[in-house]
């Protein structure tokens, strides 16, 4: 079921006797989710992800604005009639039933012609237990399950009445950094083998990153910016997503294009062959955008190096620097030398963006290594 | 430092020790008393002499008709009082939680008659129910008014002051047991509710299914304190039917006992220890059924 949103607005009233200042969650949202994708909804806390995702399931309603469902507007309609699943951050599954129970309740709820015969819902049932792997375990009590299997109930329990589209508030959040790498790539497969249109909010963005088939960046209630992660990874349109994606962050950096040259600290790194403009920028340089090379262009001062196995993560200061420590990361087979107190760098233009000072926008200029002189 | 380990071992019981003097002196002392009393028989109060040991005393009271009719009495107010206030406490609470606006205003008014003397609501039942030479009474100027014929509820025929007594204990009991299912209600997770919405379960089921099962050890527990508290009623009946009850037929377990050693016809220790023990053994029959259902109850609920 391809999924649109249109112009999404949610205020949220002041609250109190004293009537606080209305509080503005969404900000005129508009995309359009493919049929059958698994889509990341990503952002810090507060911009309004988890707004998107009520929205959608039709437990809040928007102050303005449109969802449609295929060609179906269901802005009005309310949650149960819109076909979605839901899975909640607590997974809110029924403490006193069993498993069992607790998956089978949604389709006991259904009355008239669609009501289903106790075979059939039993049968319905363990397809969704089989689904996500908890077959063995039917007849326990959520209390008596780990943070994973509440989890893959949950999902089960969400996707037994087959819902045109699956909604994960923040589905990893509960569980250790172990089950979380674990329940990413099984949610994954089961959108996979379901090819159920799924919206997951997250605020991890290696989550989003390693499962989605699209992210969608927002803050304060805007949308930043949509695409595939790779896309949005190597092409940030501003400065926040440059920083908000990835670990280690974009390291940022004063520069300035002049004569056809960007310059950080007096040195010029890379050619800019397009623009004659004389101006100041923001320099953001992904941790893997640094060459070390003993003629490279940017002279930092080495702080330390820390050895992770496969990479070094070469820790540097440079007093253009608008943090107080630069990271880049060196493949493990380059040897740094850690006696002298210089290191020097070259840029990879890729991985190199250029930013409005002011606006912190994206500045689309060409860059281009310097021609060797 | 042996003696400093022997002080070690016996702290605990240094620290219950006021607590064990005084359940000892104030509760375990009179019940042994209570109970020795009741097997003894002929127990005269003013020469502390009795004639012998036996089960006379259970004898006579179990064929005293005054206490066959206090132990109906009772027991038909138990029966009808407990369900009944419970299920429109749990039906009001439910309404409390349902709306935003007044809800406040309406807790308070109807927490009211939790902290109203009990002494004080009986006389303004007296003012709605009782027949006086120059009024009918509240309710039955009302039932003139839909145009059937008075009854007297106070000194009239045994249902109608046995519906005004239970009318009266709920009233009563019925705060209480609000207050406490509104905050059962209010700690249940909101997830719930929105994670049933989700899946379109109807409002009743969610009721049953949902708000029914997480609540239930606190209507277990309003039901066993409700059975207990009902079983020991006697200040609202005389605040309705005066000290008199005998002759009125309203006497409760609790009346008797009390008539026996205070009453005109009293100055019976013997027999009121026996009826006393004999209300303390129902209590805790039904108390101990009560406690076994609601276990296993919530055993398979969980």
């Amino acid at each position: 079921m391809e999924v649109t949103l249109q112009n999404l607005t949610k205020i949220y009233p002041g609250r109190g006797r004293k009537r606080q200042e209305e509080v503005t969650a969404l900000k005129d949202v508009s995309f359009r989710i493919p049929d059958g994708q698994l889509i990341g909804l990503l952002g810090p806390s507060g911009c309004g992800k988890s707004t998107t995702l009520h929205l959608l399931s039709g437990l809040q309603k928007p102050t303005s604005g449109r969802i449609f469902f295929g060609a179906d507007d269901v802005t009005d309609l309310p949650p149960q009639k819109r076909g979605i699943g839901l899975v909640f951050q607590n997974y809110a599954l029924y403490p006193h039933l069993s498993v069992m129970q607790n998956i089978l309740f949604p389709l006991q709820n259904l009355k008239g012609k669609e009501k289903l015969t106790k075979a059939l819902m039993s049968e319905k049932a363990y397809e969704a237990a089989k689904l996500v792997q908890i077959e063995d375990l039917m007849d326990r009590k959520p209390g008596e399950l780990s943070g994973g299997q509440q989890q893959r109930v949950a999902i089960a329990r969400a996707l037994v009445k087959r819902p045109k589209v699956l909604l994960l508030d923040e589905p990893l959040s509960n569980l250790d950094a172990r089950l979380r790498l674990q329940t990413r790539e099984e949610i994954k497969r089961i959108q996979r083998e379901t090819k159920i249109t799924t919206i997951f909010v997250t605020h991890d963005q290696e989550e989003a990153m390693s499962i989605s088939d699209q992210i969608v960046v927002m803050k304060e209630g805007i949308v930043q910016q949509i695409g595939q992660p790779q896309e949005v990874y190597d092409d940030p349109c501003n400065l926040f997503v440059a920083k908000f994606l990835g670990t280690p962050s974009v390291n940022l950096l004063e520069g300035q294009l002049r004569a056809h040259s960007l310059y950080i600290g007096g040195e010029s790194v890379l050619s800019v062959p397009d623009t004659e403009e004389t101006r100041e920028v923001c320099v953001g340089i992904r941790p893997e955008g640094f060459v070390l090379q003993a003629q490279g262009a940017l002279h930092c001062e080495l702080c330390s190096v820390e050895v992770m196995g496969r990479d070094n993560s070469v820790v540097s200061a440079h007093p253009a620097s608008l943090m107080p420590k630069l990271r880049s990361i060196i493949s493990a087979e380059q040897k740094v030398e850690t006696k002298n107190p210089v290191v020097s760098f070259d840029l990879k233009p890729s991985k190199t963006y250029l930013f409005d000072k002011e606006t912190e926008k994206r500045i689309p200029i060409k860059l281009q290594t310097r021609s060797q002189v | 430092m042996r003696a400093r380990e022997r002080f070690e071992r016996w702290k605990g019981w240094l620290y219950l020790l006021p607590a064990i003097l005084f359940l000892g002196a104030f509760f375990v002392y009179p019940m042994v008393d209570v109970l020795i009393y009741s097997f003894e028989e002929g127990y005269n109060s003013a020469s502390q002499t009795y004639f012998g040991i036996g089960t006379y005393n259970y004898s006579y009271v179990l064929h005293d008709p005054y206490f066959l009719q206090a132990v109906k009495n009772t027991c038909l107010l138990v029966v009808i009082t407990v369900p009944l206030s419970t299920g429109i406490a749990l039906l009001i609470a439910a309404g409390l939680h349902a709306i935003r606006p007044l809800r406040n205003l309406l807790q308070t008014i109807y927490f009211l008659p939790y902290v109203t003397n009990t002494l004080a609501v009986g006389l303004v039942f007296m003012i709605l129910f009782k027949k006086t030479p120059y009024s009918d009474g509240f309710v039955n100027l009302l039932i003139q008014w839909f145009g059937g014929s008075s009854v007297d509820f106070i000194e009239g025929p045994y249902w109608a002051k046995m519906f005004v007594l239970c009318f009266y204990t709920i009233w009563v009991v019925m705060p209480f047991k609000i207050l406490i299912l509104t905050a059962a209600l209010a700690s249940v997770n909101p997830e719930y509710y929105q994670a049933a919405k989700v899946d379109g379960t109807s409002e009743f089921r969610i009721f049953v299914r949902i708000t029914l099962p997480m609540i239930s050890p606190m209507i277990f527990y309003l039901v066993i304190t409700g059975f207990i508290g009902a079983f020991k009623a006697y200040s609202d009946v005389v605040a309705l039917f005066g000290t008199d009850l005998n002759a009125a037929k309203m006497n409760t377990i609790v009346g008797y006992v009390y008539d026996m050693l205070y009453g005109d016809s009293g100055g019976y220790p013997s027999y009121a220890s026996a009826a006393a023990i004999l209300l303390f053994a129902i209590v805790l029959t039904i108390t101990c059924i009560n406690l076994l259902v609601s276990s296993k109850k919530a055993v398979k609920a969980w």
